[in-house]
């Protein structure tokens, strides 16, 4: 036991908590975007998994994703139900905390990222099928693709593809989701007749702000300690959020005359997302690089739905796909040694390779999390249905699926 | 009788009441109100995405009164609700067949 470093344990259990706000700060950030009578549906969706994903975990979800590899695909089962996870810490993922910690730590970053695709089916799908299909995707999809990246002799990791919190294992594997689960879900009834406007966006705000809060946590928390990494990464994330802020603001404000609120929540949180891999990376001048960038790219990134016509109710393709593409590739440019012996240099410090691999992971984690996603939807579609019945949908989630409305004031 | 029908900017409520509370005014009743006219609707931007607000809100203040009084009050409340811009709404004025107050049973003028 005397290995374990108290400092660390103390950083870990604030950055678990840290990363287990996110959720319901989460669940204030979505449910303020749809209509009044969605607020509580759209809120359940990301509260509900706090307690489904949190019993996954451990019963087998972690075992699937940390547990001893199996052919650089996937964790054996020897940690199910958390067996040999003890307080003894695991010399290869955090030798100077719990194995018990790191675990819960990492239980957080399987909490959230399925609630995050739960945006682009915002106020039309059913709450039964929600349940079994995340509970599908986080078995079929975020745990391999987990232990692809963070998995010892996971094969993305073996590669040497660079991810510090979960740009491509989170956000990515989220965005290619939530691209085809708006695509297969289909577009809410009441779009085409306008009018479908955010209801409450204070609660977006504060939802901004416990999310960026709980951020810190997320990415310093995956220095995995009290140490000088996670003070480069915490400074990183708080600088590319404010950079990517301000420069979706100032392309809205060229694009629309006006810089609004909801814009700079937006860029805060595509800031974030972008960061996310790059974090313990990166020096402070590429995280202001990375956050400018990722605040107009988003920004067309949302526009271009209205093109392409699927209906990504609250943009997690174009906000959390596109952020965490770009935050992966741009690891592969601005990466540098100097911030983090154990990472590798980007083409900008003469390692052109990396890019390469980045790029890998990036396709590799969007075609498999699309496919399976796919295969999950149409399956359950046939089963179970996806969407609520036309009148339900009308009358509100709220009271359809739940006999409960939001507001009674 | 008379009952004078208001519909004037919010921003302008608090002005107008204090003036017919001061010109003897007894009784006001105010509904939140949503509405065009020709000031048309005002436009809204998410994300980037415009939206057309059809319905702003307006306060509609119903006044019942006896008939010699109405042109008064409707002139004060031209004179606080008007800005000169379009928007500041519109009064109505028409009879009414009858007042009945509740706790006493008055009608007539005796109940407005």
């Amino acid at each position: 036991m005397e290995k374990i470093n108290p400092a660390d344990t103390a950083w870990m259990l604030v950055s678990t908590a840290l990363v287990m706000l996110m959720t319901p700060g989460l669940a204030l950030f979505y449910g303020g975007m749809v209509r009044r009578k969605n607020v509580l549906a759209t809120m359940m969706h990301s509260f509900i998994l706090i307690g489904v994903v949190s019993i996954q975990w451990v019963l087998f979800g972690y075992s699937l994703a940390f547990g001893p590899d199996k052919g650089h695909l996937i964790g054996g089962l020897e940690w199910a139900g958390l067996k040999n996870v003890g307080m003894t810490p695991h010399e290869g993922y955090a030798a100077t905390i719990p194995h018990m910690l790191f675990m819960v730590y990492q239980m957080m970053f399987a909490v959230i990222t399925p609630a995050l695709i739960s945006g682009a089916f915002a106020e039309r799908f059913r709450f039964k099928t929600y349940l079994v299909f995340m509970l599908l995707w986080c078995t079929l999809v975020y745990d391999p693709i987990a232990h692809w990246v963070w998995g010892i002799d996971g094969w993305i990791r073996n590669m040497g593809a660079l991810d510090f919190a979960g740009g491509t294992v989170v956000h990515i594997s989220a965005g290619a989701a939530a691209l085809c689960a708006a695509i297969l879900t289909g577009r809410r009834r009441a779009l085409e007749d306008g009018g479908v406007v955010p209801h409450n966006l204070t609660l977006t705000l504060i939802g901004t702000a416990l999310l960026w809060f709980g951020w810190f946590g997320f990415n310093a928390g995956s220095a995995l300690g009290a140490n000088t990494l996670s003070v480069s990464a915490f400074v990183a994330t708080h600088i590319a959020t404010c950079a990517a802020a301000m420069s979706w603001g100032i392309t809205e404000w060229l694009h629309r005359g006006k810089m609004t609120t909801l814009g700079v929540a937006s860029g805060a949180v595509a800031g974030l997302v972008a960061i996310t891999p790059a974090a313990g990376f990166v020096g402070p001048m590429p995280a202001v690089a990375i956050g400018l960038g990722v605040g107009a790219l988003c920004y067309g990134g949302v526009q271009f739905k209205l093109k392409a016509k699927y209906d990504d109710s609250l943009d997690v393709v174009g906000v959390h796909g596109v952020g965490g593409t770009f935050g992966a590739l741009m690891t592969g440019l601005f990466a540098n040694v100097a911030y983090n012996a154990a990472g590798s240099n980007g083409l900008f410090y003469g390692n052109a390779v990396l890019l390469s691999k980045q790029a890998l992971a990036v396709v590799v984690t969007i075609g498999y999390s699309f496919a399976v996603t796919f295969v999950l939807l149409k399956v359950l579609d046939l089963v179970m249905g996806l969407r609520v019945k036309p009148e339900e949908e009308e009358e509100g989630l709220d009271l359809s699926q739940h006999n409960e409305m939001g507001y009674n004031i | 009788m008379k009952l004078v029908k208001a519909i004037i900017r919010p921003s302008k409520l608090d002005e107008v009441t204090e003036a017919l509370t001061a010109a003897g005014v007894q009784g006001i009743t105010v509904v939140t109100v949503h509405g065009f006219g020709r000031q048309k609707g005002h436009k809204t931007v998410y994300r980037g995405q415009e939206y057309l607000v059809h319905f702003i809100e307006k306060k509609m203040i119903e006044i019942t009164t006896n008939d010699e009084d109405a042109e008064r009050i409707a002139k004060i409340i031209i004179k606080y609700a008007r800005t000169g811009e379009v928007g500041d709404g519109k009064i109505f004025i028409s009879s009414i067949d009858n007042a009945i107050r509740i706790r006493t049973g008055e009608e007539g003028e005796k109940a407005v």
